[in-house]
This record gives C-alpha cells, sequence and structure tokens, in this order.
C-alpha cells in the first residue's frame, strides 16, 4: 500500500524493555481473551517511541506484539489520522481551522506559521523541526484560535503569541 | 426558574479540584457509598425518574438506557463513557474532565452497579492526552480510595475501569463507531439491531453515556430524581452544558437549566454578540451538525430539547457557535462539508460519496463557479442521505447545508449570481 512507508534504517523496530512494561500495562486494561483491544494503545506508544512515525516495519513489530494479523495493523493505522504514517518533524504543529477557531481568525494563525517557518501547511520544514498541519476541532472552541504542539494545546492565540510560543520551542 | 443552580461544575472552581482530597473533602463519592446501599432497581428507578436526557447529542432518556440491560445474565456487562469530543464547537466535557474528573468517576461507579457491569472504559479523543493523563491520576486516586477495583467501599460490588484513547476519528463518537474501536478495529459504526444495550462490547450487553450525563448521576442519586425533573423545563429536565464560541465577547462553558432563553444565555452569559445584539446573523445551537437559526428564531427561542427540534435544529450536544454578521454563510458551511467529507467512515455510499458531493459543490459555490441549480441540487443530495446511512454522520453532514439554505437562501442566490460572497 503507498500510504505506507519503508523505514529507512534498516534494523528492526523493537520496543525497550520499560516501554515492554508499558505493553504489558495496556494488556491488563482488557480481558485476557479481549488482547486485539490494545492495538490503538500499543500503535500510540510506538509512535512515541519510534521518533514520532510508523513506518511499515514498525506497524509489522506491532501486529507481532499485540499478536493481530498484519492487515487489522494497517487498517487501524491508516483509518485514524493521529498514526503519522510519514516522517514528521520535532515538533508537530497542529492548527484547528474548523469552524469556532475559523470564526476567531485561525486564517491568520496559519499565515503567522506559514511566514515563521518558512513551509506550507502539510509540510516539514527541511531541518526537519517542524511539521505544520491543518486538523479538524480539537474540542478547545472556547478558547478560539487554538492549535496543538505535539501533546500539548495552546488556546487563544494572536499572532504575537504563535510567534513567541514557536521561538520559544526548544 | 432559577438558573443558578450548579451540578456539574459546582467545584471546579476550587483549587486543585481534580484532585481527590479536594473533591472528597467537597462531598464527593458520597454518592456512590449511599447508591450502593440501594437496590439497583431504585438507582434505575432515580435516574428514570430525573428524565435525564443523553447529553452527547441524541438525547436519549438515561435511565430508559440503563433499564434495557438484560437482568440474569450470565454474559459479562460493560459500562463506557464517550469522552470522545469532536463536535465542531463542543468543549464540555474537556472541562469535566480537568476540574471535576472524580465526579464522573464516581458517576460511573453509580451506573456501573445499577447496570451489573464489572468492567468499564472511558474512551477519551486521542488529541486530549494531558487531559487523559489527569484522568489516569483520578482513577488511580479512586482505585487506592477503594472506590474502584475488587469490593468497592467494602462490599460486593466490583468495578475496574480504565481508559482507552482514540486517535483522531470524528465517527468514533458515534457510540458503536466507539465500541468497534474500542475492540481495536477501525471504528465504522454498526447496523442497530441490536442495540448495545444487548450486544454490545465484545458481544455483552452494554451501555455508553456521554461525560456529562455520568457526572450528572451522582445528583441525582443525592437529591432524588424528582428534584432533578423539577430543574430545567417538562421534557428537558436538569443543567445543561452549554460550550458558546464564535462571535460572543466571552465565549465559554456555561453551566445553566435548560429551557434558558438563548438570548438571555448570550447577552448575560456569553457576555453578548460582539458589536451588540443586532450585530447577529445567527446561531449554530448544538454542534455543528445542526441547522442554524437565523437571528428572528434566536430572539425567542429556548435552549431545550422540543423548542429547539421544533425550530427545525437540535440542541445536540450544546456547543453553540455564535456568528455575526461579517460571517459569510456559504463560506462558513463550506468548511463544515469540508470536515464531513474528511470523517465520513467509509462504508455507506450516500454518505461516502454523498459528503465529497455536498463539499465540492459547496466550494465550487464559494469560489464564485456555482450555478443557481446547484442550491437545488445540495438539497438533493442530502435527501439522498438521510436516512440512508448505518450512522447519523450522513444526516449530520445535511443538516447544515439544508439549515442553512432555508435560512439563507437569499445569501446561497446572491453568491451564485455574483461569483462572489454577499458580505465583506
Amino acid at each position: 500500500m503507498s500510504v505506507m512507508q519503508e523505514d529507512t534504517q534498516q534494523e528492526k523496530p523493537q520496543f525497550s524493555a520499560s516501554a515492554m512494561k508499558q505493553v504489558d500495562e495496556i494488556f491488563s486494561r482488557y480481558p485476557d481473551d479481549r488482547r486485539a483491544s490494545a492495538l490503538m494503545p500499543v500503535l500510540h506508544l510506538a509512535q512515541s517511541e519510534f521518533g514520532g512515525w510508523l513506518s511499515r516495519s514498525a506497524l509489522d513489530y506491532v501486529a507481532e506484539v499485540v499478536g493481530v494479523a498484519p492487515i487489522r495493523c494497517y487498517e487501524v493505522a491508516t483509518f485514524y489520522t493521529m498514526y503519522n504514517l510519514k516522517p514528521v518533524g520535532k515538533y508537530h504543529v497542529q492548527v484547528c481551522t474548523n469552524i469556532s477557531c475559523w470564526l476567531c481568525d485561525s486564517d491568520n494563525v496559519v499565515k503567522t506559521l506559514e511566514d515563521k517557518v518558512q513551509v506550507k501547511m502539510g509540510s516539514t520544514t527541511q531541518d526537519n523541526r517542524f511539521t505544520l498541519s491543518e486538523v479538524e476541532c480539537l474540542g478547545a472552541c472556547i478558547n478560539a484560535p487554538m492549535m496543538q504542539v505535539n501533546d500539548d494545546y495552546f488556546e487563544n492565540l494572536t499572532a504575537d503569541r504563535v510567534s513567541e510560543i514557536i521561538d520559544r520551542l526548544p | 426558574m432559577s438558573s443558578k443552580v450548579q451540578i456539574l461544575f459546582k467545584n471546579i472552581h476550587k483549587e486543585d479540584s481534580h484532585t481527590y482530597k479536594v473533591a472528597r473533602d467537597g462531598g464527593g463519592y458520597k454518592q456512590a457509598e449511599k447508591a450502593l446501599t440501594m437496590s439497583t432497581e431504585d438507582v434505575i428507578d432515580e435516574v428514570k425518574r430525573a428524565g435525564i436526557r443523553g447529553r452527547g447529542g441524541a438525547g436519549f432518556p438515561a435511565g430508559l438506557k440503563w433499564s434495557f440491560i438484560p437482568k440474569d445474565n450470565s454474559r459479562a456487562k460493560y459500562l463506557v463513557c464517550n469522552a470522545d469530543e469532536g463536535e465542531p464547537g463542543t468543549c464540555k466535557d474537556r472541562d469535566i474532565i480537568r476540574y471535576a474528573p472524580h465526579l464522573l468517576i464516581e458517576g460511573m461507579i453509580i451506573a456501573a452497579f445499577a447496570v451489573g457491569a464489572e468492567r468499564g472504559y472511558i474512551y477519551i479523543r486521542g488529541e486530549f492526552v494531558r487531559e487523559a493523563e489527569i484522568l489516569e491520576q483520578a482513577i488511580k486516586e479512586a482505585k487506592e480510595n477503594g472506590f474502584l477495583g475488587e469490593k468497592i467501599n467494602g462490599s460486593d460490588v466490583k468495578f475496574e475501569l480504565a481508559i482507552h484513547r482514540g486517535a483522531g476519528a470524528y465517527v468514533c463518537g458515534e457510540e458503536t463507531g466507539l465500541l468497534e474501536s474500542l475492540e481495536g478495529k477501525k471504528g465504522q459504526p454498526r447496523v442497530k439491531p441490536p442495540f448495545p444495550a444487548n450486544i454490545g462490547l465484545w458481544g455483552g450487553p452494554t451501555v455508553i453515556n456521554n461525560v456529562e450525563t455520568l457526572a450528572a448521576v451522582p445528583s441525582i442519586i443525592e437529591n432524588g430524581g424528582e428534584w432533578y425533573s423539577k430543574l430545567g423545563v417538562e421534557k428537558s429536565s436538569g443543567t445543561k452544558l452549554f460550550s458558546i464560541s464564535g462571535h460572543v465577547n466571552k465565549p465559554g462553558n456555561y453551566e445553566v437549566e435548560l429551557g434558558i432563553p438563548m438570548k438571555t444565555l448570550i447577552e448575560e452569559y456569553a457576555g453578548g454578540v460582539k458589536g451588540g445584539w443586532e450585530n447577529l446573523k445567527g446561531v449554530i445551537p448544538g454542534g455543528a451538525s445542526s441547522a442554524i437559526l437565523p437571528k428572528d428564531v434566536c430572539e425567542t427561542i429556548t435552549m431545550d430539547y422540543d423548542a429547539i427540534a421544533k425550530a427545525g435544529s437540535m440542541l445536540g450536544s450544546g456547543a453553540m457557535i455564535v456568528l455575526d454578521n461579517s460571517v459569510c454563510i456559504v463560506k462558513a458551511i463550506e468548511r463544515l462539508s469540508r470536515f464531513y467529507r474528511h470523517e465520513s467512515c467509509g462504508q455507506c455510499t450516500p454518505c461516502r460519496e454523498g459528503t465529497g458531493w455536498l463539499s465540492q459543490i459547496m466550494t465550487r459555490i464559494e469560489a464564485g463557479k456555482g450555478v443557481e441549480d446547484d442550491i437545488d441540487l445540495l438539497l438533493s443530495i442530502g435527501n439522498n442521505i438521510s436516512g440512508k446511512t448505518i450512522c447519523a454522520l450522513g444526516d449530520a453532514a445535511v443538516g447544515p447545508v439544508s439549515g442553512s439554505i432555508k435560512a439563507f437562501r437569499d445569501e446561497y442566490i446572491y453568491h451564485v449570481e455574483h461569483g462572489r460572497c454577499m458580505v465583506g
């Protein structure tokens, strides 16, 4: 499938010992005979362990760990938008442009970000520092406009605040 | 009618309101203790008597939903909390989770006891990473204090609760799409019947309730169903959280009794429309899927299930999106149509294809390339989606389009005749 990308590294992805402990904790949330339910949380874990995205070999590895057929894992990974199937920058900046944010001028947030890091929405900077994405409603509508940088929300944005947030990232 | 009763937000202004200690000091888990001394029938009866309707959007009576769970059945039963808050405009559950997670857990303990579920899940949208962390911590604290796990509060009742994070699919807010997702699959909704009360998670009888619904349960046990039923108005009892966003001076989540006039809610709570009430164009009253109500309707309408339904829209999740006169309706609805196209799960042809067509035609009109027949074409496509799909996402995509044509047809006509917006 063309939507999935091969890893450029030859080494097979492998969870560290501490990640494996987290996998066991994930399994414990579901009945023993319902282990397939662990697929989504293990994919989330794999994405954070393997550099912010899931290569084809990472998906195969997750399928093996969870004990489901690879196709089941591909189906899930391609259905949900939060699983990145190609590399993303160190900071994944996701801007909500849905109605409440749009009414509060999310267009300006998009423009500020694009000017600031010099790439368009949907692209990654050459130094791999930033990926910009336009996303659907993130559920912070009363504090529009907003954006998410990796796991954190930034709300009530203005052009100045967007600039400042980007500048302050380590 | 007093609009000052606070049930869900009663304690959220306290410092560290998310912690077990502050929750417990404020009376937290007292109603779980009380419920566990009642019969399960009595608990369900109180919730039925309260008349509380599902706060996620569908508005189905919660007590009735609970009573559908088969009794004397050996299959494992499950309780699932729908925290997949994704309806554009809606961000109320997030505040319950952030500031009153123990209220939600207490409501879940009571619900689980009532329906006989020994295992439960909170399905939270994947982007709420920090919110999930707060919940995780609250679950840990509840467990340490004997309110989750084996022998809750010394009784024979057992309830294990875990979090399941989504991964960015709006359709998982639909309850059977959510169950599929919880089972580790694509979140494609199931054909109903069978309903989840009979065949739900892993084939077991399952109750699925919204965060806000469950968080209201402790107050019903505390004060009785009759007390709750007297809040609000007939057939829309209780308090409701309204997320008010868009062109208002004080956007926010406000807890008020159902039946409050929309104008009061906007003017007295949300600080009024930007530029004054006269600058109002319309309000989307219950999340993006609900049809927009023009200003003249907003003047007098009350915020309850029946009044909004009578006006041709729906109370939905209670997310009010306020649009002032600067907004081009065509452009606003075009944005929403793009959303539904993106979120259609693809399994039903009318929705998969239809949402794409709606979006393309809206884009064409917005770009100034539409023709007058396009307006009726949109309605015709809508007719071919509505009621012809497995879940309500198709209808949700149609609502904003057909509703806006009904209320603002002149703007659509202007757009096709002049090739540009009527405003700006």
